[in-house]
């Protein structure tokens, strides 16, 4: 048996790095410290999707990568518009493949950002992001906020590591004190834990946004009694909060993204914490979800220019997230194949745009079977990022991490795929030329 | 006809320790159902675990009912997953992104069956 210390979790955008796991006969046998349940279960290992596999008469045989190989690099060279999906739950090594098969392909290539906070890049595109290191909010941050996200559930170590339960530099009392406000539609775990819950109507993110920041502009007079279902006395004292603090930090999620007026809703919450200047220190920080789609974004950006929902086929690359995101694509049944990789749109795009995908030919690279893999035309398994293979990523932050490699795999990792999928494409072209 | 709710669709953790299972029971223990309030379940005259037809203009499902306190009236959460999204449209308003929360829906109880998710994902072929 060997104690690895050190160990990086690859499941959330939070990215623990102080993990400590007990490895023997190269498995994983036990996690003993920094993991959440969440990032526990991902090093302890799941069921695995065995064989590299081709549909033949809507059934998966078994093949070999070779096989697998050639026909994926079939699909995509005679597909006149290829998407090319997912890259968050992988390495910007990986990624960066990604986007060199999508430029050879012409292909659009979109991440996982579409879904969850692609309104978020848009707003920061819009008006940028007075933001900090995950490391600055826990060694000064004295008010928390979370809005419209629910980090008890969805990031398990964020507040223990990074924000209300931490203890740092300049916070050595931890939450004895700290503020935590939660703004929510629901009472969740996390708004058990808040000093002030401010439990807002579904979709009304906008105007409690809009509030805040008159009254910390000092314009309470133009604030009703209530806004979007919170009291303006709730409103005042949260001002009053924000105020106060030394350091103030707003973390927000898809409750936020996902509705309403999107990316200005985010805006606004940018604004908001501007309004906030005028009295003291505050920053806000979007919840990534994946541990690396922050990364495919980095990478996306260096490569291309663009973070998300851009299209290759020009020449040059486009960028227009209302038109180019992968779901805009599905449901208008323009692209014709798909890659998928280090993502499940089977599980997590709208059933309208599953519609489109489940009938063109898809080709699938992960390491575990989901509802994905039950349309996917060409499988292939790959190594486990972090646990199998190793890799840079990006934190929520936006702070680079090297993921590790814990153990050895039967199968290969993400890059080595993309590559000879890529140098099979370049062969298939250069007969055509002939 | 439903009694009428407002759908949102969000993680939970045993979504999340099952985001690479799943195919299994506990992730469609998990997330094939959805949360009511006590008031809202009382309406529909369902007990917990009982199945209930969630319908909007772009789909329908049926899951399994949960009474959730803290859960405001005429609000139902369904854990983000197959379940939830056969209900949301691909309209992105121009953003990319789809409405996951905040669409109207329709709720009421009823006999059918709850779809496995091999059995949700045929629907769609
Ligand atoms: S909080 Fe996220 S990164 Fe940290 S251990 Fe849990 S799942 Fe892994």
């Amino acid at each position: 048996m060997v104690e690895i210390t050190d160990v990086v979790c690859s499941l959330c955008g939070c990215v623990c790095d102080d993990i400590t796991v007990e490895v023997e006969d190269n498995k994983v046998t036990k996690v003993k410290r920094g993991a959440c349940s969440v990032g526990k279960s991902k090093l302890m290992g799941h069921n695995r999707i065995k064989s590299p596999a081709i549909r033949v008469n809507g059934e998966l045989k078994d093949c070999s990568y070779d096989e697998a190989i050639k026909k994926a690099a079939e699909i995509l060279a005679a597909s006149r518009r290829p998407l090319l999906y997912g890259w968050s739950s992988t390495v910007c090594e990986a990624d960066k493949v990604g986007v060199e098969l999508s430029e050879e392909l012409g292909a659009v290539i979109d991440n996982t950002a579409s879904v969850c906070h692609g309104p978020s890049v848009l707003a920061i595109q819009d008006v940028g992001l007075p933001s900090c290191t995950l490391g600055e909010v826990k060694n000064r941050a004295d008010v928390i906020i979370y809005w419209g996200a629910n980090p008890a559930e969805a990031h398990a170590n964020h507040m223990k590591r990074y924000s209300y339960v931490s203890k740092g530099f300049w916070t050595e009392e931890g939450k004895k004190a700290k503020k935590l406000v939660v703004v929510d539609v629901r009472a969740t775990k996390t708004s058990k834990m808040a000093d002030v819950f401010l439990q807002l109507e579904q979709g009304k993110d906008y105007l409690v946004f809009s509030a805040l920041r008159a009254i910390l502009y000092g314009h309470e007079e133009v604030v009703p009694d209530e806004v979007g279902g919170v009291s303006k006395k709730d409103l005042l004292e949260t001002a009053e909060m924000m105020k106060g603090a030394k350091f103030g930090a707003t973390f927000f999620g898809m409750g936020v993204t996902h509705t309403g007026a999107r990316q200005n809703n985010i805006v606004n919450a940018i604004q908001m914490t501007r309004a906030a200047h005028t009295h003291t220190k505050f920053t806000i920080t979007p919840m990534r979800g994946h541990y690396n789609v922050a990364g495919i974004n980095q990478v996306c950006t260096w490569e291309t220019g663009f973070p998300f929902a851009v299209d290759l086929s020009r020449g040059y690359a486009w960028y227009n997230p209302g038109e180019l995101s992968a779901t805009d694509l599905l449901i208008r049944q323009e692209c014709d194949a798909a890659l998928i990789i280090a993502s499940d749109p089977g599980a997590h795009f709208p059933g309208e745009s599953i519609k489109h995908l489940a009938k063109i030919p898809v080709i699938q690279i992960d390491p575990f079977p989901n509802p994905t893999t039950e349309f996917a035309d060409v499988v292939f398994p790959a190594a486990v990022s972090g646990v199998e293979a190793a890799g840079n990523v990006y934190r929520m932050d936006n702070i680079p991490i090297r993921l590790r490699k814990l153990i050895d795999s039967e199968y290969p990792e993400d890059e080595a795929i993309l590559k000879r999928i890529l140098d099979e494409v370049r062969a298939i072209k250069e007969k055509e030329d002939k | 006809m439903g009694t009428k709710v407002n759908l949102i669709s969000g993680r939970t953790t045993v979504q999340g320790r099952n985001l690479d299972s799943k195919m299994s029971e506990e992730y469609f223990e998990e997330v094939a159902r959805c949360d009511l309030n006590k008031a809202d379940m009382e309406k529909l005259g369902v007990a917990a675990d009982e199945s209930v037809k969630v319908r909007t203009s772009y789909g329908e499902v049926v899951v399994k009912a949960k009474e959730v306190a803290g859960t405001p009236e005429g609000l139902v959460f369904i854990p983000m997953g197959p379940w939830a999204n056969a209900l949301v449209s691909g309209d992105t308003h121009g953003a990319g992104m789809p409405s996951y929360k905040g669409i109207d829906a329709e709720i009421e109880k009823t006999g059918d069956k709850v779809l496995h998710v091999k059995e949700l994902m045929q629907t769609y072929m």
